[in-house]
């Protein structure tokens, strides 16, 4: 007998009758990436946001490039570029309001300086002269995360907190496709869920993990998907459309400002720079398919818009380069004077007060280096 | 003088008073842990808190101790002071990266900007007869993390003020929690003004004048009895209760085994890689010239935690700690 073939009454029956704990229907993302330039959504966006995103966008696309060419100066230890990605790097941080938190992972420079960081301080990690180069509480922007999804449980955790506080904080997310493959990943949307958190979780799929493609990642329908599971939103964006990701984005931070709980977005996009300049993407993808990605991107599409309807001239251009320009002159001309070390940072903070054995261990250090100036000066 | 009638109470019942008293005292403080809430926890530390406080305040979270800690980190980012308890000491290993490459490291990563004042309350150890993964001594993991302290209580007394000074800092705590020990009963009021311990501290619980018992959390009374057997050995064993393992008080120990010359650190974690190869270390480099033997180990095996019917032949007892007393080179002395 199959189980359609059930008829009647079975005894024992169970206690209670079994019910889905929630409707899955209404938490299932849209078939397609949901889109706005060049499609009819286009005509309602903001003309003033448009022009914004697309500052933000030259902006960052000038960044990369001169972030990768102070690896190659010697002037950074590493840089991942996110080029290919500044619409969702760029919509993250003008989605927020003043009083919300980004949680960014190590890919995130641009949303970090675009949230209004130094986009010197923005680069310390990379640099090496100190882990984290801004304070936190400044711009509420958590430090960029090295270890993969670690840092959303930290997004759910603040968010919960501000909300048990009563305060209007709503935290936002950033990960990649390989990071929805961590543990941490499933904890933190299970936590938001079942705590109904206002945060949001913002991944981008670029298409790799360093070399590793979605495919041996997972089987899952799409990364949105994964949300339905959880008991929260999913939601498919093109993440190429600055104005859809920024759209997508905005409602889904009301949503959870208005006490609806937490959404898991997917926005798909593609990673046109290799990992970072240590790696060959060569290795593992064609040029036809760069190649692709390249004729869809995110700072041309926008451009073509906003020059489509009127928006933006010959003129509007060349002063978004110009502003770029002049952003990457600065971080070139500060990112070329050497950083003041001072190797007493060692024994700094890692405790409020250092134990006794770190101030022994500071002090040898100290007696290190005087003899090291006394053999120098004597030497002289 | 008023006389206050003092009546046993155990080590549990003292944990639960300063998590009350803590949160009591301030509104940031927070406890949050797997069956934590209406249940009180598996050992009833929390037993009472959720309702006197409410659920927010003592929550029931989801069973991932990842999760757990990593949504602390993000509560103390925002203020609060959570008081996260990890089940047993091997169920804490999940929540391991967590502990290791943000809650450590967090105030020095941000220069200080982000300091995570977060206890992690750790049930730790064996004798209980506990099946695989409930009995597990993983104090060495936490003290080669640079950022962590780490605690552990021998006595009722001490689990209150020690617990309290955790949750007091501004710095993350690893509070290890002697499980057999809970139910272990001390002269203790809770109705007195108590004393917060500073942590860093170690005590002398035992004065002797021929050889230092170095020792922490559940071989303390194991170390005191030891020291009691010894007597009739003609052995007067000084018992050197650390309390902190990070930091670590150097100066306690090496004042009482330059005056004992002669050490034997006491501990049911592993000896390989273990704690006591760290104070024999800096025993030795501290007291070289006052020392009339090496300083020895008695240690738990480099075992896998034993099943519960091998336990006692695993854990330090007296008799191995007597034999490790006789081994400190006496007949140089004659």
């Amino acid at each position: 007998m199959t189980v359609t073939e059930q008829r009647g009454a079975h005894r024992p029956a169970p206690p209670s009758a079994w019910q889905p704990r929630t409707d899955p229907a209404p938490l299932l993302p849209d078939a397609r990436p949901y889109r706005v330039l060049g499609t009819d959504a286009a005509a309602e966006a903001d003309p003033a946001l448009l022009r914004r995103l697309y500052a933000e966008l030259v902006r960052g696309r000038r960044y990369n490039a001169q972030a990768t060419a102070l690896t190659k100066q010697g002037r950074l230890a590493v840089y991942p570029s996110s080029t290919g990605q500044e619409a969702c790097e760029v919509a993250a941080a003008l989605a927020l309001a003043e009083q919300d938190w980004l949680f960014p992972s190590y890919r995130d420079t641009l949303a970090v300086v675009a949230r209004g960081v130094d986009p010197v301080e923005a680069l310390t990690l990379l640099r090496g002269d100190w882990h984290t180069g801004y304070d936190p509480y400044e711009h509420r922007v958590a430090p960029l995360s090295t270890p993969l999804a670690t840092q959303l449980p930290h997004a759910v955790g603040l968010a919960h907190a501000a909300r048990l506080k009563g305060d209007d904080v709503v935290a936002l997310a950033l990960v990649g496709d390989g990071g929805t493959s961590e543990g941490d990943f499933h904890e933190a949307l299970n936590f938001a869920a079942v705590w109904r958190a206002p945060v949001v979780f913002l991944v981008q799929n670029n298409g790799f993990a360093i070399s590793v493609p979605l495919d041996k990642q997972t089987a899952a329908p799409s990364l949105a998907h994964k949300a339905v599971g959880y008991g929260m939103p999913g939601r498919l964006v093109d993440g190429n459309d600055a104005a859809a990701v920024h759209q997508v984005l905005t409602e889904a931070l009301a949503h959870a400002r208005a006490g609806g709980g937490p959404t898991l977005i997917e926005a798909v996009t593609y990673r046109v720079d290799a990992h970072t300049n240590a790696d060959d993407a060569t290795r593992y993808r064609g040029d036809a398919e760069v190649e692709a990605w390249r004729a869809y991107d995110p700072v041309a599409l926008l451009e073509r818009e906003l020059t489509a309807r009127g928006l933006l001239d010959e003129d509007g251009i060349r002063a978004a380069r110009e502003d770029a320009e002049s952003m990457a002159a600065d971080l070139r001309e500060r990112m070329h004077q050497d950083p003041v070390l001072d190797p007493m940072d060692l024994f700094a903070h890692v405790y409020a007060e250092p134990t006794p054995q770190l101030v022994e261990q500071r002090d040898q250090v100290r007696a290190e280096l005087a003899a090291e100036a006394e053999s120098a000066g004597a030497g002289r | 003088m008023t006389t206050v009638a003092v009546k046993p109470a155990t080590m549990a019942q003292a944990l639960t008073c300063a998590l009350r008293d803590a949160m009591a005292a301030d509104p940031a403080v927070h406890v949050m842990g797997e069956d934590v809430g209406t249940l009180g926890g598996v050992f009833r530390i929390t037993d009472g808190l959720a309702e006197e406080f409410g659920e927010d305040r003592c929550a029931d979270t989801p069973l991932a101790e990842a999760g757990i800690l990593g949504t602390a980190v993000g509560m103390a980012m925002y203020g609060l002071r959570p008081v996260v308890e990890m089940q047993f000491d091997a169920f804490a290993y999940p929540a391991f990266e967590q502990l290791v490459s943000h809650v450590a490291r967090m105030r020095n990563r941000t220069r200080g900007a982000m300091p995570l004042p977060i206890t992690v309350r750790v049930p730790y150890g064996g004798g209980i007869g506990g099946v695989e993964h409930h009995s597990d001594s993983s104090e060495a993991y936490y003290m080669a993390t640079p950022g962590l302290h780490v605690v552990t209580p021998a006595t009722v007394a001490d689990a209150y003020g020690l617990l309290r000074a955790a949750i007091a800092s501004d710095d993350p705590v690893v509070f290890l929690e002697p499980k057999r020990l809970y139910w272990s009963k001390d002269a203790w009021n809770p109705e007195e003004p108590q004393t917060v311990e500073p942590i860093g501290r170690a005590v002398v619980r035992r004065r002797g004048r021929s050889a230092t018992l170095i020792t922490y959390g559940p071989s303390v009374p194991v170390c005191l009895e030891a020291a009691e057997a010894a007597r009739a050995e003609g052995w007067d064993l000084e018992v050197v209760d650390l309390r902190s393992l990070v930091p670590f008080d150097d100066e306690t120990v090496t004042a009482s085994v330059r005056r004992t010359g002669r050490a034997v650190v006491v501990h049911e974690s592993g000896g390989f890689g273990g704690p006591g190869g760290e104070i024999a270390a800096r025993v030795t480099e501290r007291c070289f010239h006052h020392l009339e033997a090496p300083v020895l180990r008695v240690a738990g095996f480099d075992v896998p935690y034993p099943p519960p019917m091998l336990e006692r032949y695993h854990l330090p007892g007296v008799d191995r700690i007597l034999d490790a007393v006789g081994r400190l080179q006496w007949e140089a002395e004659s």
